[in-house]
């Protein structure tokens, strides 16, 4: 008899808390090992240019540095491999090197590696070490990058790739349509920015020939085989532990330069090897994101039917490729056409690469960028053919009839099939539940007092979870306590929490009492990952098929103390229970201590109450919903404020509701930096000018508002066994978007936003030619 | 370097005795001189506030501050919040109940900062909440649950904030 717990769907404490609210987290820089020295980069100052030389002496002579590693040191100079792809045709020409090989791309690019006793005396001596540049032309812009003529990044040129993708016949389509609109639009260049920093410690152990390494969260084991390949060793060799991490949202954990440096080092002078990124290395050294140019028209029949879409974008990836290949402009063109019916499209990306921060994925990669210009573009269709902002997208919304839905699109290797969804129900639902008509009321009664509140939404598509596998094993011991193992890292998103309630209810425990262990490749011998929210889905199925044959032993082992049919037993409350006759019962633990080597080799069984299993290959899942915005515009300054938010999603089957919400919240207020605040600017001879959060501005509680929520479940995915779908991303796809709308709509203008951040300039650019309608 | 500077000061009730080059920040002393690892450095220039720490009663930031200037101080970090026998302290229970955590590396400096609002005014308007929360920086949360939390463990109900012309009050549904 299945007995199913309560932990599932109910918004239960996270385990993570009690360590993290005591200031008992172990977060990388937590991590000492005896006899550890500190490395510290010494990152190129200028954004292009040929190194003649590089002068080690005077860092060398300071007592107290054991060496400074340059390219010159490593033959052949290691290039850090794709993750993800490559598409089309391979990418090698435009991989980074480890160090600066020759030539420097971008200011923050690793020239050397200084190692010392203490991080004070390795900053001190980076600082000595002198390189002679010799200066070459900087490429800045996109578009600029792949004109002819540009000057040169790479011996291969500055396109890594154009990509192609679409179905239909978009010149009928654009024939025969009654109206062509257009749109120009920029979204910024943005990122992540964890509150926590990157780091490494690595420990090489000679006699053993063991190399372990702390600080990996997202992706150890694919880190692991690359740094094996790297180091040449054999992958058994290696351990990555994962620990708590400040933030990931998508660039930490990637494999970058000092993923290699740090454990090389270890292993070059025979000690442990620390290394903590600072904020100022980290703007301008962890990926940044988002930017893109892009033309989008739209052919619209009479009635306002989108008929095909035509999209040309021009990516700009800093100065290599890294990791992510480049699967940021390819999930831009196949998610462009998003939760509506576009009967044709043509999508074009020309991948740029430039003297700046090369890029990799954020929190909603391709999605925040397609989503900004497609609503963009229907925002100013509607206007221009004179119908409501909100009834065209009601008109071209893909509708019960429309599924499943299958697009010839790529999304990380397979194509968009999109199995459930209730479009229009969700728009219905997030205007109601989010008060929207109010909110439009509102602002119009306050624009008749002369203020500029306006009110604006985005629908968006998500997508989440999708290919490959991922490991787990739940283990009960004789005490009775429950240990999950799996793949997957902790990133803040609650994921012990989310496995712990997964095992919970199949034995009949609480979540409390379950303890999770994530990511360490020791305990789970291959897996995928924490990233494209795909961990409760993979690891969460993983650790439900796990649960349940060690629930289904429990109760076979139960059955046989407690004489009686192993479907009369019920776990619950730590025990195993006779249906019926409650008071026939037995532990958890006195179970799990049946299971001795003894008693289980006499029923021809291996011994523990244990279980390992393989969650693979759910199909990628498509949540969707949408952003809704008010917000008020200071036409003196130019600022703008977000008064009201909301967002609205389907999420498949929520296991912690409350998880949900907060990853809806968190990611609106990131999306909100990206489409009012944050952006990494350049001046024009390629140094970035935020390298400090007084220039790099993250939102506080004083610029984000409440977000209230709407999360459905009304589409539970068939794919996995818990039915859900990710939660990570939904919460910042639709932010750029929404708010645009919504300060056009205070402006009384159409068309006037076109590019993400809004800043204070633009702003009063358009207030400028206009006065605010009064009485609107 | 070797400007080294004796140096006392008591973190949560004990006493310590440390030698400090003169640059040392107070954060780098209660870290990695004294073990409080659950200070944090996010951006060690004073924006972030993920290192606020308690030095005289007042919230500081440790990564502004050098060792040497707290000789004689009392600090007080996060280890120091739950009482002696372990338990979480009200403020603590309320940013779990109230999920207004999710990496947890921001979470020493708002519980510092809260603490150090609660004691001065028990009694916070929902403005006076945001105003003070608003100096440290939270990248996962959106804020809204750290607000809730130290208004749930100020007592519940204070002033709301004038609704309508800063946005909602904390509790204040949209209007419907």
């Amino acid at each position: 008899m299945r007995s199913h717990g309560q932990a599932v769907g109910r918004s239960v404490r996270r385990v993570e808390d009690a360590r993290l609210l005591r200031g008992a987290g172990r977060f990388v820089d937590d991590v000492d090992r005896p006899g550890q020295l500190w490395m510290r980069v010494v990152r190129a100052a200028s954004a292009h240019a040929e190194i003649r030389a590089i002068d080690r002496d005077r860092a060398l002579a300071l007592p107290g540095v054991h060496a400074v590693l340059t390219a010159a040191d490593l033959d052949p100079v290691p290039r850090i491999p794709v993750r993800l792809g490559p598409f089309d045709r391979p990418l090698d020409a435009f991989l980074q090197p480890v160090l600066a090989d020759g030539r420097g791309r971008y200011v923050g690019e690793p020239v050397a590696a200084v190692v010392a006793d203490d991080p004070y005396l390795a900053e001190d001596a980076a600082e000595l070490v002198a390189a002679e540049l010799e200066p070459l032309p900087v490429v800045l812009d996109a578009r600029a990058a792949v004109e002819p003529g540009a000057p040169a990044l790479h011996q291969g040129g500055n396109e890594a790739l154009a990509l192609e993708r679409g179905y239909g016949d978009v010149e009928a389509a654009f024939a025969r349509a009654a109206h062509v609109v257009e749109v120009e639009v920029d979204v910024g260049r943005h990122s992540g920015v964890p509150l926590e920093t990157r780091g490494l410690v690595a420990d090489y152990d000679d006699a053993l020939d063991r190399l372990t390494i702390w600080g990996a969260t997202k992706v150890p084991h694919f880190n692991r085989r690359v740094l094996a390949g790297l180091l040449g060793m054999d992958e058994r060799r290696i351990a990555l532990r994962t620990t708590d991490a400040g933030g990931g949202f998508g660039v930490r954990g990637e494999f970058y330069p000092e993923d290699f440096l740090v454990p090389f080092l270890a292993r070059a002078l025979h000690r442990p090897v620390k290394w903590i990124e600072d904020r100022a290395e980290h703007l301008v050294a962890t990926n940044h994101s988002r930017q893109q140019r892009r033309r989008l028209a739209g052919a619209f029949a009479e009635d306002g039917e989108l008929l095909a879409l035509r999209d040309t974008l021009w990516h700009d990836n800093g100065a290599y490729v890294r990791t992510h290949g480049v699967v940021v402009p390819e999930l831009t063109l196949s998610m462009l056409p998003g939760p509506y019916r576009v009967p044709a499209y043509e999508g074009r990306a020309h991948v740029a690469l430039t003297n700046k921060t090369p890029c990799g994925t954020y929190r909603g990669p391709g999605r925040y960028e397609a989503t900004f210009a497609r609503e963009r573009l229907l925002d100013a269709a509607a206007d221009e053919l004179g119908v409501d902002r909100v009834a065209l997208r009601r008109r071209n919304l893909l509708g019960p009839e429309d599924l499943p839905h299958h697009r010839d699109l790529p999304v990380l290797g397979h194509p968009v099939e999109i199995d459930a969804g209730d479009f229009a129900g969700m728009l219905d639902a997030a205007i109601e539940h989010s008060g929207y008509e109010d909110w439009v009321r509102e602002a119009e009664t306050l624009r008749g007092q002369g203020r500029a509140v306006g009110t604006g939404l985005a629908y968006f598509l998500e997508k989440s979870g999708g290919g490959g596998f991922e490991r787990a094993r739940v283990s009960v011991d004789e005490h009775g306590r429950v240990r999950v193992a799996a793949g997957g890292a902790t990133l803040g998103q609650g994921i012990e929490t989310v496995l712990a309630q997964v095992a919970a209810d199949e034995l009949g425990v609480e979540p409390g009492e379950v303890e999770v262990t994530v990511g360490d490749t020791d305990l789970v011998s291959a897996g995928g990952g924490s990233w494209a929210s795909r961990s409760t889905i993979f690891a969460g199925g993983a650790v439900r098929l796990a649960a349940e044959a060690a629930a289904e032993r429990a109760r076979d082992v139960a059955a046989d103390l407690l004489e009686a049919a192993a479907r009369d037993i019920l776990l619950q409350a730590g025990r195993a229970v006779v249906a019926g006759s409650e008071e026939r019962s037995v532990a958890l633990g006195e179970i799990a201590a049946a299971c001795d080597a003894a008693s289980a080799g006499r029923r021809g069984e291996e011994p523990g109450l244990t279980a390992g299993r393989t969650f693979v290959d759910a199909p990628m899942t498509y949540p969707y919903g949408v952003h809704l915005a008010q917000v008020e515009v200071d036409p003196a300054t130019g600022g703008v404020r977000v008064r009201r938010y909301f967002i609205g999603y389907e999420v498949g089957r929520a296991v912690n509701p409350a998880l949900v919400d907060g990853q809806l919240a968190g990611g609106a207020a990131q999306g909100l930096g990206g489409a009012l605040m944050e952006a990494f600017r350049y001046d024009a001879e390629g140094q970035p000018q935020c390298t400090s959060f007084m220039d790099y501005l993250l939102p506080s509680a004083a610029e984000v508002p409440r977000v209230g929520t709407h999360v459905r479940e009304d589409a539970p995915s068939p794919g996995n066994p818990l039915g859900a779908k990710g939660a990570g991303e939904g919460g910042v796809d639709g932010a750029g978007a929404a708010v645009a709308a919504a300060v056009e709509d205070a402006l009384g203008a159409t068309r006037a936003i076109v590019a993400v951040p809004i800043a204070p300039e633009n702003v009063r650019a358009i207030t400028a030619d206009r006065t605010v309608p009064a009485g609107a | 370097m070797s400007d080294v500077h004796l140096i006392a000061l008591t973190v949560n009730g004990t006493r310590h005795e440390v030698a400090v080059e003169a640059r040392r920040t107070l954060a780098d002393v209660l870290r990695h001189d004294l073990g409080h690892t659950g200070t944090h450095l996010g951006c060690e220039h004073g924006i972030c506030g993920a290192c606020t720490v308690l030095v005289d009663g007042r919230p500081t930031r440790a990564c502004l501050m050098f060792g040497v200037q707290a000789d004689d101080c009392e600090i007080e970090t996060v280890e120091g919040l739950a009482s002696e026998d372990g338990a979480l302290s009200p403020l603590q229970e309320a940013f779990s109940a109230h999920h207004a955590l999710q990496c947890g590396f921001c979470t020493p400096g708002f519980l510092m900062l809260a603490t150090a609002l609660l004691r001065e005014n028990p009694h916070p308007t929902d403005d006076e909440i945001r105003e003070a929360m608003a100096s440290n920086i939270c990248r996962c949360t959106g804020y809204q649950s750290i607000l809730e939390a130290v208004r749930a463990a100020a007592g519940g109900n204070a002033g709301a904030g004038e609704p309508g012309s800063d946005g909602p009050g904390l509790r204040e549904a949209a209007p419907r």
